[in-house]
């Protein structure tokens, strides 16, 4: 797939051909683009709508594929393309690494891999507009097809919008890889400080668009770039693990809404077009994961959930966890007629999801009817539960939303917590005093026991104690979920 | 009258795009971030513009080619890891029970 997108499908000879007939007739290949454009853009929006059900999905992501294969393929007769030397170099490199990393990430490095996509279209549209300005710095007024204003203003846009996708992706990408603490990080006039690079960013916007072309609109631009970096950095820092779902959709709008301010500095409507198509895509993910946590975009982003500072002594919970064996778990799951697995980011972190799937079967053979919980927000990324699972080929039937699992909590005989927390929290609840209070979660208080997989008696990612592992129907099954399950099966197995 | 027009673009294609994707079961929400992650790759035509016509301006040049470098990433790596995930998706439907 990766050699179709190399230009050599035009070979020189059609290239010379197409300028010739370019030179001949300006017109002709300028409108030829505009229509392949709209051709692209049409194959995009198909594909996005096919990406909406199950059925249809893969062949729209072949669809859109297409749509940007035909756009990059038109723009390489651009006219004002002059050496196609670079171009090769810098797509080939671009698609091997592109297409290494696609195939050896592990399912349970899918959020940090999309946000490193991310990052890098954001930091793409940033270098777009970048050079965009530097062509402008050098160009004559009367040359310009567009007022300067107008393209220093959507210019300014694409850099700070594709800085702070780049910096805030690379942030949730070390956070998310654990090469930096997941935790919010919070500390004093942190608010303020942000307030203030914000307002010195809105200023050097103003300051560049009214200098206009003079010698100082190159410094003052490159500040605002380096503002939209630190932004983005900053910006990120006070989120914490557990609220990566919303983050990683906002991005991914952002990601988008770079590419269209970048394609309104250059004058191209495919850029405009499949931009916003992605921006408005993404906000919606983002709306969905906020409501999912029944809380704001503005508290996931400013609150600083989740950081140490937050999480005081809050909903004091009285009582002990009381732990059960592998074998005494074996007894209970073996006379179990009904039971639920909710994972959480413990079961990807541990990588758990093949024995799960496992010890589902073995249970199934038994005769017990078995399900999985998925919390929309479980794990670090919309829908991280769901490709996990489908990777472990855990059948999608038995995958259940909130509603008809909550529904039926109360018919089931077990509950097994594989490394969820807040989801499962009954705080959310039952108690108003909890910062959680008024998130939906999976009711697997209700259910007649309930066993929760934890590695040790920490609190979870937000800080808060889960009034559940203390419940008197609560039994908790301490380790590492992959060997305790693994302890499980062959706990099954033996016998 | 041209940005007029733009925005006008724009502006239809936010509403196109909120129609679109309103309705997506949770079991697609990570192949549609993924899949609509690679459209946002889109900015390569922009790329490949700046660095096609970046002749002999080496900050011209390194600005294009890093573009075009880390666009080509988002796009081909976006597409193979969303076809690889829904095809995941694909296999286990056709196995399963239902």
């Amino acid at each position: 797939m990766n050699h179709l997108f190399l230009p050599e499908l035009f070979t020189q000879k059609t290239i010379e051909a197409m300028n010739l007939a370019m030179t001949t007739e300006p017109g002709v290949l300028l409108n030829m683009v505009n229509l392949t454009y709209i051709v692209a853009a049409i194959l995009f929006i198909f594909g996005l709508k096919l990406l909406g059900s199950a059925r249809t999905a893969p062949r729209g992501n072949m669809i859109s594929a297409t749509g940007m294969l035909l756009a990059v393929g038109i723009t390489l007769l651009d006219q004002q393309i002059l050496s196609y030397t670079v171009l090769a170099i810098g797509v080939f490199l671009g698609a091997t690494i592109g297409a290494v990393a696609a195939y050896k990430v592990r399912m349970t490095g899918m959020p940090e891999m999309v946000a490193l996509f991310n990052g890098f279209g954001g930091m793409a549209s940033l270098l777009v507009g970048w050079s965009e300005w530097h062509f402008l710095a050098g160009l004559p007024i009367a040359a310009m097809s567009q007022p300067l204003p107008f393209s220093q203003s959507v210019i300014a846009l694409a850099v700070l919008i594709g800085g702070i996708t780049f910096t805030g992706s690379l942030m949730a990408f070390l956070k998310l890889s654990g090469r930096i603490s997941g935790r919010a990080v919070v500390f004093p006039g942190q608010k303020l400080i942000n307030l203030a690079v914000a307002t010195v960013i809105v200023g050097a916007m103003v300051a560049y668009v009214f200098i206009g072309q003079t010698g100082a609109a190159y410094p003052v631009f490159i500040g605002l770039l380096l503002l939209a970096l630190t932004l983005g950095i900053l910006g990120v820092l006070p989120i914490g693990g557990g609220d990566m779902p919303v983050v990683i959709a906002l991005l991914n709008s952002l990601s988008g809404l770079a590419a269209a301010a970048a394609g309104f500095a250059i004058v191209n409507t495919v850029l405009i077009v499949a931009g916003c198509l992605v921006g408005a895509s993404g906000l919606i993910l983002t709306v969905i994961m906020c409501k999912a946590m029944n809380r704001s975009l503005g508290n996931v982003l400013f609150s600083g959930f989740g950081s140490a500072a937050n999480s005081g002594p809050k909903g004091a919970v009285q009582g002990e966890m009381k732990p059960i064996s592998c074998q005494d778990l074996y007894y209970v799951l073996e006379s179990a007629n009904r039971v639920v697995f909710i994972p959480g980011y413990g079961m990807a972190v541990a990588q758990a999801q093949h024995l799960v799937r496992e010890l589902g079967e073995i249970l199934e053979q038994n005769g017990t009817e078995i399900c999985y919980a998925i919390h929309p927000v479980a794990g670090r990324m919309p829908g991280h539960m769901n490709v996990l699972l489908a990777e472990a080929d855990v059948p999608y039937d038995q995958l259940q939303e909130l509603a008809p699992i909550n529904a039926a909590m109360e018919q089931t005989d077990v509950a097994v917590v594989i490394g969820a927390n807040d989801v499962v929290n009954p705080a959310a609840s039952d108690d108003p005093a909890s910062p959680i209070y008024g998130m939906p979660i999976i009711n697997a208080h209700k259910a007649k026991t309930v066993i929760c997989l934890k590695r040790g008696q920490g609190a979870g990612f937000s800080g808060l104690k889960n009034e559940l592992f203390f419940r008197e129907n609560t039994r908790m099954y301490y380790g590492d979920a992959k060997s305790s399950i693994q302890n499980l099966v062959s706990e099954f197995k033996e016998t | 009258m041209t940005l007029t027009l733009l925005l006008f673009v724009f502006v239809l294609a936010a509403f196109l795009g909120f129609e679109l994707i309103s309705k997506v079961p949770s079991q697609l929400h990570t192949p549609l971030m993924s899949g609509s992650n690679a459209i946002s790759g889109i900015t390569i035509v922009g790329a490949l513009i700046a660095a096609g016509r970046a002749d002999g301006d080496t900050l011209a040049l390194i600005l294009g080619f890093s573009a075009v470098v880390l666009a080509s990433i988002n796009v081909v790596g976006g597409y193979l890891v969303t076809n690889r995930m829904l095809s995941m998706f694909q296999n286990k439907e056709k196995g399963g029970p239902s």
